[in-house]
């Protein structure tokens, strides 16, 4: 068999912590080859090192059963590797051609050739089945699109052995449906792919091996026919990972929470219609739908940042329609948002900061008049801590330098700090981790099992259905029906896409 | 490890502050040869003008004494996300607002009348933020333009009143001096150090107290990191903003009540050489913290004590004094550049 691509002994490391650790690495011509482990177990770091970002402090790498020295990416692109990063390197204002060409423009004598970029354009988006229009600007596409430019770009300069970093941690279900499918056209074109994901069904979709990672040793690689779901989870978080939770208590009959014929302006994004829906004790609703429905704007409106046109919004029995985001963080609204760091987290607070917001105007941390107890708030803190295993060096440890597992530990640690009525959890464990996933889904289901009533929003179908006791489905703003987490994916797939089960 | 030692080199606190002053000082020295003065006299001379003698010490403080007001007032506003870069204006306000107090008030005792024109100081510089806090946080606009063209407002109206309306009869264009009961105490006589010296660094440790030991001083600095984060939590953005907009107006009129009341017992125009606007540079020097205020305002009261004294003495110009001001501030501002000139390792 030939090897499209080897490591021997690639060592890394950063101030004294290694980073990769002897990783030897076997990428057979024309495969897909999945790179799994959990955050901080050294994917990016092996990529970047063969893409010539960082220098390894030993071993070696080899390109076709040669060694060759990468010591920069311009090098690596000569050696025929190409890189999509998590974060694309496209310039907005440029349109997508010319992202393509850029720093590789053809030219006729002194000139940039239009025509010949073009025409050169044209044959690759033929050769892959790839479909965009090369003279729109980057910043009108959405981010699956940019992602395409991305890999027209590596492909453009050669490329025949790929890597893609992450690649669906920022796409939305469908758009990783579609990158799946060109990823197997690429394949089928001869080109090799390195595919680096923690999420195990990508990989089993896509990949022909894979090699697992866990604390920037090499664990093993194997073909994807020997391999299961349980065993890679085992492999990378390094002990058993369950995936199938007891759902446990039945749904009780008082109701909790009521939206009764809710109806939104459409003001700074969708307008809801006609919303009705009630979450009773022991309850977890998931909200699924395609994303851009009107889930971040029901989110909204839930705790209170949005204002309600028609319809009446009920918690316990108390009318809640035109109460502040504060009254009904004191009544127990408890809401994980579902961007961490733009509505969870104030990144340049400390964790201790971070857990306080919302509550500092409350006692036992307020005291008196203005007064915050510090030495209080350090000791909540720290129990919050340990009781939510968040690994961080201390309580005034800046929150950025956290990992996004931890970042969102912070937050469910802040919001059932106090007593919960509703936790209301938008896309929780987007971008999170095996482990961190797991444990997040066990925490909802505790809280569920202790009488409270959940909504869970999440683009992740598995995991609504893995975790409700009832399914609504939203599109365009209504709640267009109800399923049972049992349904199959057909009916989902349905609703989904807007075709009510009667007229389907 | 040879690297995880310099690394904690490097992170000496202030250890770039103390490099870039130094720095500052090693081209202000090539500045003078080149233009024909020796650095060495005309530094002992700054030195000698700053800390040489009771009279120098208490000019340096003195001097430090509105600049910390001011620097604590932009810092305030700062927290909250708001760039208030008319620390100036309000300052002026709050001096004529003391000088009219002060010496239009004749029958109270000096323990109420003095706070009295303090008080109405720091009121006056409270008024003339709350206009720009209620446009920005109403109408929108943003309160860089508003609150310098508000400094420019009350640079022209406070001299008119005191050329006009207010002034005494005579050369000088001033307010009638302010009654004793309402003056300042001075405190290390025969100098011209007040009692505002005190009140400064007490308001020093006032704003680190507000800013970081109270719900609302949190709540200023969580709107000012994150508005969207404040908001979901349930904290009112726009009332938060618009008290620290009006506290750091307070701030700075009581800095130009204490320069009236302290120093020149009258509103005299043009009294202000700039003290809002050396706030806001030394305030970024302090790091934007209170007590890091208190040592860029005393770094800068010295600068200008001693540069008023090197003059005299040396025949250098002020300027001088300000270029190496000017420097401190640039060096500062740039903590890599620093960091690469302590580490002498690009990107680290």
């Amino acid at each position: 068999m030939a090897f499209a691509l080897q490591t021997r002994g690639l060592t890394k490391s950063f101030a004294g912590v290694l980073a990769n650790d002897h990783i030897d690495l076997d990428i057979e011509e024309g495969e897909v080859h999945g790179i799994l482990g959990e955050n901080g177990a050294g994917k990016s770091v092996l990529m970047s090192t063969i893409y010539g970002l960082y220098r390894p402090d030993s071993g070696k790498i080899l390109v076709r059963g040669k060694e060759v020295s990468i010591a920069s990416p311009a090098q690596a692109i000569h050696c025929g590797i190409g890189m999509v990063h998590q974060n694309l390197t496209l310039v907005p204002h440029l349109r997508v051609f010319e992202n393509i060409i850029l720093g590789h423009e053809p030219r006729r004598g002194f000139f940039l050739s239009r025509q010949e970029a073009l025409r050169r354009i044209e044959e690759l988006l033929a050769e892959t089945g790839l479909q965009i229009d090369p003279q729109i600007p980057v910043e009108d596409l959405p981010i699956g699109l940019r992602q395409r430019v991305e890999i027209l770009k590596m492909l453009y300069r050669g490329a025949s052995i790929l890597i893609f970093d992450e690649p669906t941690a920022v796409l939305t279900p469908q758009e990783v449906d579609q990158l799946i499918h060109y990823l197997l056209n690429l394949k089928k074109n001869g080109k090799t792919i390195i595919f680096i994901s923690h999420k195990l069904k990508e990989v089993f979709a896509l990949c022909d091996r894979v090699t697992v990672l866990r604390r920037g040793k090499k664990v093993g690689t194997l073909s994807i026919q020997e391999a299961s779901p349980e065993g890679l989870a085992e492999m990378m978080v390094g002990r058993k990972v369950l995936f199938r939770l007891e759902r446990g208590q039945k749904p009780g009959k008082e109701v909790v929470f009521s939206m009764e014929g809710v109806s939104t302006p459409p003001e700074r994004g969708k307008a809801l219609r006609d919303i009705r829906l009630a979450v009773h004790r022991f309850e977890i609703v998931g909200i699924a739908g395609v994303e851009g429905n009107g889930q971040t704007e029901l989110a909204e409106t839930i705790v209170g940042l949005r204002r309600v046109e028609k319809g009446k919004i009920y918690l316990n029995g108390e009318d809640i329609t035109s109460l502040s985001v504060k009254e009904r963080i004191r009544r127990g609204v408890a809401h994980v948002p579902e961007d961490r760091h733009r509505r969870g987290t104030i990144l340049d607070f400390t964790v201790m900061e971070n857990l306080l917001l919302g509550f500092e105007d409350q006692p036992p941390v307020r005291r008196g008049m203005f007064t915050l107890d510090v030495s209080t708030l350090r000791n909540l803190s720290s129990s919050l801590v340990r009781e939510f295993e968040i690994a961080t060096p201390d309580v005034s440890t800046v929150i950025r330098s956290l990992s996004g597992g931890n970042q969102q530990k912070v937050v469910l640690a802040r919001e059932l700090s106090h007593p919960v009525t509703l936790l209301l959890a938008c896309q929780p464990t987007r971008g999170l981790d095996v482990a961190a996933t797991e444990y997040l889904h066990r925490k909802l289901l505790e809280l569920k099992n202790q009488g409270k009533a959940v909504i869970l929003i999440s683009a992740d179908l598995d995991e609504i259905r893995s975790l409700s006791d009832r399914v609504l489905v939203l599109y365009e703003g209504r709640i267009i029906g109800e399923l049972s987490p049992e349904s199959d994916e057909y009916q989902f797939g349905l609703l989904m896409g807007g075709k009510t089960l009667a007229s389907a | 490890m040879p690297r995880l030692s310099v690394r904690r080199f490097w992170e000496i606190p202030f250890l770039a502050e103390a490099v870039a002053i130094l720095l500052a000082f090693l081209l202000g020295s090539l500045v003078l040869l080149v233009t024909g003065y020796s650095p060495l006299r005309a530094f002992a001379a700054l030195f000698r003008g700053a800390f040489g003698s009771r009279n120098a010490f208490g000019q340096t403080l003195t001097q430090a004494t509105p600049i910390l007001f001011a620097s604590l007032s932009f810092v305030l506003a700062f927290r909250a996300g708001i760039f208030n870069i008319g620390v100036e204006g309000q300052l002026l306000i709050g001096a004529l607002s003391a000088a009219l107090l002060g010496n239009s008030i004749k029958f109270l005792p000096m323990p109420l009348h003095l706070p009295l024109a303090l008080l109405g100081g720091g009121l006056g510089g409270a008024l003339w933020a709350l206009v720009p806090a209620l446009i920005r946080v109403y109408l929108g606009a943003h309160e860089v333009i508003t609150t310098m063209m508000m400094s420019y407002v009350a640079f022209y109206f406070t001299s008119y009143l005191v050329n006009y309306p207010f002034k005494v009869p005579g050369w000088v264009a001033q307010t009638n001096p302010v009654e004793p009961t309402a003056l300042l105490p001075r405190i290390l006589p025969p100098t011209q150090l007040s009692l505002a010296f005190i009140l400064a660094l007490f308001f020093a440790v006032l704003v680190f107290y507000f800013l970081f030991r109270t719900h609302l001083g949190f709540q200023v600095r969580a709107v000012g990191l994150s508005p969207q984060v404040a908001e979901n939590r349930g904290i009112p953005v726009a009332s938060r903003q618009i008290l620290a907009f009006v506290l750091s107006g307070f701030v700075a009129g009581i800095g130009g009540a204490g320069e009236v009341l302290g120093v020149h017992e009258k509103f005299v125009d043009g009294f202000s050489p700039g003290y809002g606007w050396d706030g806001i540079a030394v305030s970024l020097v302090g790091r934007l913290h209170p007590f890091g205020c208190v040592f860029a305002a005393l770094l800068f009261g010295m600068l200008r004590a001693g540069g008023m004294s090197m003059a005299r003495v040396t025949k250098v110009p002020l300027d001088l004094s300000l270029i190496i001001q000017a420097l401190v501030i640039i060096l500062i501002s740039a903590p890599r550049f620093i960091r690469v000139v302590i580490l002498r390792k690009k990107g680290m």
